[in-house]
């Protein structure tokens, strides 16, 4: 039982990192300055390569291989938040949608390292350095851009309004999950939002950003989704599916 | 010392098989020379991103996504790198930059073609990164330090790069019909344009000689060309694809695979900016340049207030 339960909510942080690990991928040959080309690419590889941790222990728990969910899914059966699939907008949208993500992976992370499942906690504890890392990172560029000029601030501005609810969605829990909160699997997802509030509210505010008073989520439950995955799910899936599932490429 | 003294103490120092160093004395040529030659490298692996970039997003499996993100990160990384190779001969990333945007710079005419399915990702890194592969050897023996050393770095990770393509291609050369009809499309399309990257034949590359003399080059264009064509031959017949060539044929007594003539009309057209993706190469840099204008001015501006600048 619980098992079915966990390998939902394990496919609901796969395919969060998939998604935003591909947005970001779009960037790769036309950011700002070539240092972020390269750097952002990064942060990309790391979700990707989180994404691979979080399907193979799925695969665990399903029998589903990796490839198979990805590509031979549709997206009503995604399980993503819809900030990862909205399109990678402008370098703001994309580094705030970056930096909320870290924010709340770190915050997660910390928790999941102490998981009473311990493949779980094996995994949170391989990917944690590296998000510390890709928080330092986007914080710092949240604080450049949000205190570096007027038009800056009010593109951070911008971004940080139309994904703010969005984000908020992080938080709202899978049916059923309080099983595996109460089982100590995953944490409290009320107590992760007041810990990642606390934290992105310091340092939006230190970064002259006003964190915006939306306290409800864009959308309540992890089916619902923006017609924008139907479209990434189309390219991502085309070469993949030319062939039947298990022709390998 | 004089200038015809310094020229002299200088080609010395390349016959002895010295490196020349940033600080060290070299002739305004040898300079110019380098700085088009590294500056053009850094360009086309910059410009080198767009053409793969585009298959990110559709790539089959996820650690086909990985490996590929990984290799377009990569050519990111060397463009870096070559950029500060440039720097030490006295021009700026800047200057550059403008000049790749302004057209007036050059970079590697194979991006002007376009990538039509998945199986050009593997014939780029078969085909494109082995021709690069065969240039940037030789380049690791070149007189001027700092590229030298570039190159042997870069190498490493072009083997890589190579072996990824290689690893696709022949798989689809024994998969489905579908694939295997991929891959000889691909191997089609990018064969002329893989030769045509040694560059035009001796007799008319203006610059050949100077650079052999200088130890900048240590083989000609029509000779690594030629080393190329033998090892591609080979290596495409054993997995059975048919190279676009009706022409080709062994010659026994020089134990050479001898191609028959390139489009030269093509070659230099596309040099001259009419290739098929030119102008949408140049937008995209233009593009990211103008679109990221915002965020260079606050970075700076950043930096300024905090006294950084």
């Amino acid at each position: 039982m619980n098992d079915t339960l966990l390998a939902r909510n394990v496919l609901a942080l796969a395919d969060d990192s998939l998604l935003l690990g591909h947005r970001n991928s779009e960037w790769a040959g036309h950011a700002p300055i070539l240092e972020e080309d390269i750097a952002f690419a990064n942060l990309a590889l790391d979700e990707l390569g989180h994404a691979q941790l979080w399907y193979e222990l799925h695969q665990e728990l399903t029998g589903r291989e990796p490839d198979e969910t990805i590509f031979f899914r549709d997206a009503a059966d995604y399980l993503n938040v819809q900030l990862v699939e909205l399109p990678k907008g402008d370098w703001a949208f994309s580094m705030l949608r970056q930096y909320l993500f870290d924010a709340y992976e770190n915050v997660l992370l910390a928790h999941l390292v102490n998981s009473s499942n311990a493949r779980v906690a094996e995994i949170a504890a391989k990917q944690r350095p590296e998000e510390m890392y890709h928080l330092r990172h986007t914080s710092n560029w949240v604080k450049r851009l949000g205190l570096g000029a007027a038009e800056s601030h009010r593109r951070m501005t911008a971004a940080l309004n139309e994904l703010w609810a969005y984000a908020l969605q992080l938080f709202a829990p899978l049916e059923n999950a309080q099983a595996l909160t109460d089982a100590n699997i995953l944490p409290d997802p009320r107590a992760l939002q007041t810990e990642w509030e606390n934290q992105v509210g310091a340092h939006l505010t230190a970064s002259a950003l006003a964190v915006p008073a939306a306290r409800a989520p864009r959308a309540k439950s992890r089916s619902e989704h923006t017609a924008h995955l139907r479209e990434l799910l189309t390219e991502m899936q085309e070469v993949a599916r030319s062939e039947v599932y298990g022709v390998e490429w | 010392m004089t200038e015809t003294e310094q020229l002299q103490a200088f080609e010395a120092r390349i016959a002895r098989g010295e490196k020349i160093e940033p600080g060290d004395w070299m002739p305004d040529a040898y300079r110019q020379q380098l700085i088009r030659m590294i500056s053009q490298h850094a360009h086309s692996e910059i410009i080198g991103m767009l053409p793969e970039g585009v298959w990110l997003q559709r790539a089959p499996t996820l650690r086909r996504k990985l490996v590929l993100l990984a290799k377009v990160q990569d050519e990111g990384g060397h463009g870096q790198y070559l950029y500060h190779a440039a720097e030490t001969l006295g021009v700026t990333r800047a200057e550059m930059i403008d000049a790749l945007l302004a057209g007036r710079a050059k970079y590697s005419s194979v991006f002007n073609y376009p990538t039509l399915t998945w199986a050009d990702i593997g014939m780029i890194g078969w085909l494109v990164d082995g021709a690069a592969i065969q240039n940037q050897t030789m380049l690791a023996h070149c007189s001027y330090g700092p590229y030298a050393r570039a190159m042997v770095r870069i190498c490493a990770e072009e083997t890589f790069h190579k072996k990824q393509g290689m690893e696709q291609i022949i798989r689809y050369t024994r998969g489905t019909p579908r694939q295997k009809q991929m891959a000889q499309d691909a191997l089609n399309r990018w064969w002329w344009p893989s030769l045509m990257m040694f560059g035009p034949h001796d007799a008319t590359s203006p610059n050949s000689a100077q650079l052999i003399r200088w130890g900048i080059k240590t083989k000609t264009n029509d000779e690594l060309r030629q080393d190329f064509v033998n090892k591609m031959v080979s290596d495409f017949h054993a997995v059975g694809l048919t190279i676009p060539d009706p022409d080709l044929y062994y010659d026994a007594s020089s134990g050479n695979w001898i191609s028959g003539e390139i489009n030269w009309d093509e070659f230099w057209r596309v040099v001259k900016g009419d290739g098929p993706c030119n102008a949408e190469r140049l937008q995209a840099r233009r593009e990211a340049q103008e679109n990221g204008a915002w965020v260079r001015e606050a970075l700076a501006a950043y930096a300024a207030a905090r006294g950084e600048g």
